[in-house]
């Protein structure tokens, strides 16, 4: 049943899935706590304008894309303290006009990245992506106290003595890295699914802050391996598959829940 | 001779052309339990915002905090503050008691360190001393708002600051867990020597408690000892009308 997995173009599609997997819900966990859970979304079509403009420039689109996502965050975050009250207004103009420029600029190439080709991943995707997805884990580590402190409560953490600017900035590269990474294999229109499922599942179940990181984290890696197989079986593109059984993994823990009797 | 730990000399501020604060001189020594009593926009707030650094340095005057002048103050967790009960915190957040409480130590650590077991007896033992360790795995969000303020006061003393700033401490909070609270501010001061600021709205409550007594209107109206305080004429001067007795107040 699992022969498809010895085929090679498999395995990178598996390998780089389960990289995307545990870093989308772990970038997730803090971009939900703190309300931003669209930002992923815009972000991602954003950086669809860099992979056009790779295409156009004959530079490894991938490469442009990453470009793109971490000035945006950052434009973005700049944007956002301008328009402390209208954030989602600013992120509801930016992801249509990214669509459509993109469209313009190099629309055959930019298709291919709508809903993600987990099945062309080269090899050299396949190292970007996994050295994209070891560094962006690995300042998540190293940044995790300062994150939960902030997304606890931000201004106690700035009263507190903990660089909130610093770790605001950090953390929005991290975000702009995991998009451009999770955009090549699940698509940009289902990188949010990614980002944001898994953490609404984990939220049903956990009981701590840990517990919350690590089942998002094995909920997004579960619904990337049984969404691949699927994919397989029923000839659907890997992301749309991906996302529809995140999303069903969802429903099945509100049902159970529903059904058991948990109240909240 | 060790300096106050937080000094203002002759502090004003405003946002526009309005002062806020106006000549304000203001002194807490250590060990002091200092009560900073004001109307609903006396100042009272910008003056906390000023001393926990969240605001720009003012436009005259100076403050310095453990001697050293704010903008160069470092050692933030010589400070431990507790906010409003209102404040800006999601209840849904999925945390628990005792990884809330341990947020207190982040800037202590400082930059890339990764908290230890250590940290986490320290959290424990901050628990303890609010009576909250029974509840260190319980989910903040499903605490009563007296059990999450004790464990805000958890959070503020992990760090073992010298300073612990209350900002209306008793808004929104029941009269049991309101004498709870005195208690256990007392208690602190007695084990730890703590020297409390506490920022309050209501006189009357807090004048029983404290040692001494500021009372902000845009100026410091008087700072000194609760015992000689509560003329009507200070009163009115304070709030701008006649208002309750501070000696009606029962326990």
């Amino acid at each position: 049943m699992l022969d498809m997995f010895t085929y090679s173009f498999m395995q990178r599609a598996l390998v780089a899935g389960i990289a995307v997997a545990i870093v989308c819900p772990a970038i997730g966990v803090f971009l939900v706590m703190r309300r931003l859970a669209q930002y992923g979304d815009t972000l991602a079509h954003v950086s669809l304008v860099g992979v056009a403009a790779g295409v156009l420039t004959k530079v490894f689109p991938m490469a442009t894309g990453l470009v793109f996502s971490v000035l945006a965050s950052l434009g973005m975050d700049w944007l956002r303290q301008r328009y402390a009250k209208f954030s989602e207004l600013s992120l509801a103009i930016m992801a249509p006009t990214s669509l459509a420029l993109a469209m313009v600029l190099a629309r055959s190439e930019v298709m291919s990245y709508l809903f993600g080709s987990v099945v062309t991943v080269d090899n050299e995707k396949l190292y970007l992506i996994g050295g994209l997805g070891l560094l962006v884990l690995a300042v998540l580590l190293l940044l995790y106290k300062e994150l939960l402190s902030v997304s606890f409560d931000e201004e106690q953490a700035r009263v507190g003595g903990v660089p909130v600017a610093f770790v605001n900035t950090v953390f929005m590269v991290l975000t702009a890295m995991t998009v451009a990474m999770a955009m090549s294999v699940v698509g940009v229109l289902l990188v949010s699914a990614l980002i944001v499922v898994p953490v609404a599942t984990a939220l049903q179940i956990a009981r701590s802050f840990r517990g919350t990181l690590t089942i998002s984290v094995l909920t997004g890696v579960a619904s990337v391996v049984v969404g691949l197989v699927v994919s397989y079986w029923l000839n659907l593109m890997p992301g749309v598959a991906v996302t529809l059984t995140a999303v069903a993994g969802l429903l099945l823990v509100l049902g159970y829940k529903r059904i058991a009797g948990i109240e909240e | 001779m060790e300096s106050p730990l937080v000094q203002l000399k002759d502090v004003g501020f405003g946002y526009g052309p309005e002062p806020v604060l106006d000549g304000v001189d203001l002194t807490v020594g250590r060990g002091d339990y200092l009560g900073l009593i004001g109307p609903n926009g006396s100042g009272k707030t910008t003056l906390l915002k000023l001393i926990l650094g969240t605001l720009p340095a003012p436009r005259r005057g100076e403050i310095r905090l453990f001697g050293t002048p704010a903008a160069q103050f470092k050692e933030r967790w010589k400070i431990g503050y507790v906010a409003q009960k209102a404040a800006s915190f999601n209840s849904g957040f999925p945390a628990t008691v005792e990884e809330v409480v341990m947020t207190g130590l982040v800037a202590r650590r400082g930059l890339w360190r990764v908290l230890t077991g250590e940290d986490r007896k320290a959290a424990r033992a901050a628990l303890e001393q609010v009576g909250m360790l029974s509840f260190k795995d319980r989910m903040i969000g499903r605490l009563s708002g007296g059990q999450q303020q004790r464990v805000f006061i958890a959070r503020a003393l992990v760090s073992r600051p010298e300073l612990l700033i209350l900002d209306e401490p008793t808004v929104g909070v029941d009269v049991q867990a309101e004498s709870q609270f005195y208690q256990l501010i007392r208690d602190l001061r007695a084990s730890m020597g703590l020297t409390v600021m506490l920022v309050s709205h209501d006189i009357g409550a807090v004048a029983h408690e404290v040692t001494s007594l500021a009372c902000l209107n845009r100026r410091l109206f008087y700072h000194g000892s609760p015992d000689d305080f509560g003329t009507e004429e200070q009163l009115c001067e304070l709030y701008g009308h006649p208002v309750r007795s501070i000696h009606h107040h029962h326990h």
